[in-house]
C-alpha cells in the first residue's frame, strides 16, 4: 500500500527496554488503548511508525504528480475543477500525515530531506506514467480505491495522531474514488477512440495495483509486530483479495476486461481468484528502477530548491518583524 | 537546514462551540500560519473560526503524572448528580 | 465536426461577460500549473484554492455569457472550442508563471483590481453579474490578502527575494493599463450601470499599490507606457501555447463527451 516498504527490514539494534513498561504498553495495545505522543513508547513502535507513517506522506505528495500531469489538460472545466481538487487534497493528506510524524519527535524537514535524497521510500504505484486522461480514471478508480482498503484500518491504528489523520484523510477522499469511477464510465459508454483508451488504461494499471499492497504474506517481515501493535490489521494478502473482490465486478460494469488470463471467480469461496503477480517488476520499481522513479525525484527536487529562496525570505522577514517589535 | 516554525490549529466549526485542536502546520510567521490553516483545514465548510498558536507555547502535563493528576477525582462520586436520591414524586430535578 | 471552433454573437453585453469570464479562466489555469511544484506545500494548497476560485468564478460567467448569447454553446464550448484571438482576457493573466515572485506580482497587481472591481459590480445594474460579483467579492478579498501578503514578505525578506519581487513588477507593470482602459464596446454599459467605470476602481487600486509596495520596500515603475490588445484578441505569444495545451483533448476528439 502507500505504507509497502515497510517490509523491509528494521536493521536498527533492538533497544534494551524495561520489561514492565513494555508489558503495560502492550498490555494498553490490547485493551484498544491510544497511544498519545508524549507515552511512553517502545523505541522500534516510533521507529516503525515515523517510517510507516512519513512513506506513506511521502506518497501522497509525490502521488500529485502523476495526476498533475493532466490538470491543465483537463477535458472540461468541470472535470479540471475536480482534479484540481483532488490532487490539491493529495497535498493536504500530505501536510496531515507529516504532522503525525512530527509528533513523535522528527521534523518535517528531516523526513523531506530523506525522500528528496532517494533514500525513503513511497508507493510503488507513483512510478508509473500518466499517458492518456483515462489513466486519471483509472488512478481515481483503482489506485485509490486500493489506498482506501488500507486506509480505512489505519483510522483504528493504535497511534491516536496517526489514527486521527487517517480519519480526515479517509473523510476526504470518499469522492476520489467515484471522481476516478465516473471518469471511466463516460469513457466507457464514449467513442471507440475512449473506450480503447479506457481499456489500455486498466490493462496498464491493473498489475501495478495489485501490487501496491505489498509482498505476499510469507514474505513480509515486519507484519507480525506491526500486528502486534495494531499498526496494521489486516494482512497484505487479505487485503489485496478484498480490493480484487471488490474491483472486478466494477470493471466487468463497464464493459472492461482485466489483463489477466487467469481470473475466474471461484464458486467454493466466493472470492476472484487471480494469477501470479510478477515480484520482480514489483522489486525493481521498489529499487528506484521504475518508468518514473527519476521524474518523480526529480520533480520533487526542483520543487524544493526553486523554493529555497521563498522559504528563506520568508522566515527572513519574520526574524526582521521579530526585532522590530523588540526593539 | 533551516526549520520553519510549527504552530497548532484550532477550529470552531459552528458558532457556539469551542475550538477544536485539528492538527500541526508550518509557517514563518503568524500571518502565515492562519492563512494555511485555512486553506488547509477549512476547505469543506469546517470553520467560523480558526486559532493558530506556536506549538512552543503549548505546556502539557507529563503522562507519568496522570495518576497523580487525574485519579484523585476519580473517586469523588459526590460531584456527580447521580450520586443523590431525589424520591420520584418529586419529578426531575 | 465538433472540434473546429464555435462562432460567437456580436453582443456587447456578452462580449464584456466573455471578458471576464476569460480573465478569470486563464489565471486559474495558470495557478493551477502549479500544483505540486511550490516552494512549500502549504502554498500549494493555497495557490490551488485560488485557482479552484477563479475556474469557479469563469464557470458562473460563462453560464451567464451562454443565457445571453442563447446560441446553445457551453462553458466548455467557450473554453476549448475558441482560438487564441477569440479570447479576451487581459495580457497579464496570460503571462508565465515565471519564478514564485511572478506568480505573486501577477496575482497582487490582478486581485487589487479585482477585488475593487466585483466590489463595485455588486450594485450593477444587471441583477445575474451583481449575484456574480456578491459571490467573488470574499474570494477575491482572500486573494487580494493573500498576495499582498506575500508581495510585503518578498519585498522585504532577503536581497535576493527583493531583486526578484523587484525584477517581476518592473516586468509586469506595463500590463496594468489595460486594466483600466476602456473598450470603445464597453462605454454603453459603463454608462448604464452595468459594467463598473474602470476610473472608479483606480483610486483603490492605486491606494492598495502605494501601501504594499512601501511596505514591502519596493519602486513602484515610474515609465508609463503600457501593453495592451487583450480585450481586442491581439494577444501575447503565450496565450497560444496555453490554450494548445489546455484544449488538447477535445480538439483531438471529435463528438467526444468527456
Amino acid at each position: 500500500m502507500y505504507t509497502q516498504g515497510l517490509n523491509a527490514a528494521d536493521k536498527a539494534p533492538p533497544a534494551i527496554e524495561d520489561a514492565g513498561r513494555l508489558g503495560a504498553f502492550q498490555a494498553r495495545i490490547d485493551a484498544e488503548q491510544k497511544i498519545e505522543p508524549n507515552d511512553w513508547m517502545p523505541e522500534a513502535y516510533r521507529r516503525t511508525l515515523i517510517r510507516q507513517i512519513a512513506q506513506h506522506a511521502h506518497s501522497e505528495i509525490v502521488g500529485m504528480l502523476p495526476e498533475g500531469n493532466w490538470i491543465t489538460r483537463a477535458p472540461s472545466l468541470r472535470r479540471k475543477a475536480a482534479l484540481l481538487a483532488k490532487v490539491q487534497d493529495e497535498g493536504g493528506h500530505g501536510l496531515y500525515l507529516y504532522a503525525a510524524a512530527e509528533t513523535l519527535g522528527v521534523a518535517r524537514e528531516t523526513l523531506v530531506e530523506q525522500l528528496l535524497s532517494g533514500g525513503a521510500k513511497y508507493s510503488s504505484i507513483f512510478n508509473y506514467p500518466t499517458l492518456t486522461w483515462a489513466d486519471i480514471g483509472a488512478i481515481g478508480w483503482l489506485v485509490d480505491g486500493a489506498a482506501i482498503m488500507n486506509q480505512i484500518p489505519l483510522c483504528r491504528c493504535s497511534y491516536g495522531p496517526y489514527a486521527r489523520a487517517m480519519i480526515r484523510v479517509c473523510k476526504e477522499e470518499s469522492f476520489h474514488q467515484r471522481q476516478g469511477y465516473e471518469i471511466m464510465t463516460v469513457l466507457a459508454r464514449g467513442t471507440t477512440a475512449q473506450r480503447a483508451m479506457a481499456q489500455d488504461a486498466l490493462d496498464r494499471w491493473w498489475w501495478p495495483c495489485l501490487m501496491m499492497f505489498g509482498p505476499p504474506d510469507g514474505e513480509s517481515q515486519h507484519s507480525d509486530a506491526s500486528t502486534r501493535w495494531k499498526i496494521k490489521r489486516f494482512s497484505n494478502d487479505e487485503l489485496r483479495q478484498k480490493f480484487v473482490d471488490a474491483t472486478v465486478p466494477q470493471g466487468h460494469y463497464l464493459g472492461l476486461s482485466f489483463p489477466d488470463p487467469a481470473l475466474r471467480f471461484d464458486e467454493a469461496t466466493s472470492h476472484w481468484h487471480y494469477g501470479a503477480i510478477d515480484w520482480d517488476e514489483f522489486r525493481a520499481v521498489l529499487r528506484g528502477d521504475g518508468p518514473c522513479n527519476r521524474d518523480r525525484l526529480a520533480a520533487r527536487n526542483r520543487a524544493h530548491e526553486n523554493g529555497a529562496w521563498v522559504r528563506e525570505a520568508a522566515l527572513a522577514f519574520a526574524e526582521k518583524r521579530r526585532r522590530k517589535a523588540a526593539a | 537546514m533551516t526549520l520553519t516554525p510549527l504552530w497548532e490549529v484550532f477550529v470552531r466549526s459552528r458558532n457556539g462551540l469551542a475550538h477544536k485542536h485539528v492538527g500541526s502546520l508550518h509557517a514563518a510567521d503568524a500571518t502565515l500560519a492562519l492563512a494555511a490553516a485555512r486553506d488547509l483545514f477549512t476547505r469543506r465548510n469546517e470553520a467560523m473560526s480558526v486559532w493558530v498558536v506556536p506549538s512552543n507555547a503549548i505546556t502539557a502535563s507529563d503522562p507519568d503524572d496522570a495518576a497523580m493528576l487525574f485519579e484523585p477525582a476519580e473517586s469523588k462520586i459526590y460531584r456527580h448528580p447521580s450520586f443523590y436520591e431525589v424520591p420520584d414524586d418529586v419529578g426531575h430535578m | 465536426m465538433a472540434t473546429t471552433s464555435i462562432a460567437v454573437v456580436d453582443d456587447r453585453l456578452f462580449a464584456a461577460v466573455l471578458a471576464r469570464a476569460d480573465d478569470a479562466l486563464i489565471l486559474g489555469h495558470r495557478l493551477s500549473e502549479w500544483c505540486g511544484h511550490a516552494p512549500m506545500l502549504e502554498e500549494d494548497l493555497a495557490l490551488a484554492n485560488i485557482a479552484l476560485d477563479l475556474i469557479g468564478q469563469a464557470r458562473l460567467l460563462y453560464e451567464y455569457a451562454a443565457t445571453i448569447e442563447n446560441a446553445g454553446h457551453t462553458e466548455d464550448d467557450y473554453a476549448y472550442r475558441r482560438d487564441p484571438h477569440q479570447f479576451r482576457n487581459i495580457l497579464l493573466v496570460e503571462q508565465p508563471n515565471g519564478d514564485f515572485a511572478h506568480t505573486i506580482i501577477r496575482q497582487y497587481l490582478y486581485s487589487a483590481f479585482a477585488h475593487a472591481f466585483w466590489q463595485a459590480m455588486t450594485s450593477s445594474a444587471d441583477a445575474a453579474l451583481a449575484a456574480i460579483a456578491a459571490k467573488s467579492v470574499p474570494e477575491s478579498a482572500y486573494h487580494l490578502r493573500h498576495a499582498a501578503e506575500w508581495t510585503i514578505r518578498l519585498g522585504d525578506g532577503t536581497e535576493e527575494s527583493h531583486r526578484r519581487a523587484q525584477d517581476a513588477l518592473d516586468a509586469l507593470f506595463p500590463y496594468t493599463g489595460e486594466m483600466f482602459a476602456i473598450p470603445e464596446t464597453e462605454t454603453d454599459l459603463i454608462v448604464g450601470g452595468i459594467l463598473a467605470d474602470p476610473a472608479t476602481i483606480r483610486p483603490a487600486w492605486t491606494a492598495s499599490l502605494d501601501r504594499i509596495l512601501a511596505e514591502a520596500g519596493l519602486a513602484k515603475p515610474q515609465s508609463t507606457w503600457m501593453q495592451s490588445g487583450g480585450r481586442r484578441g491581439r494577444h501575447s505569444e503565450h496565450l497560444g501555447h496555453l490554450l494548445a495545451e489546455m484544449q488538447i483533448l477535445p480538439r483531438s476528439y471529435p463528438g467526444a463527451i468527456w
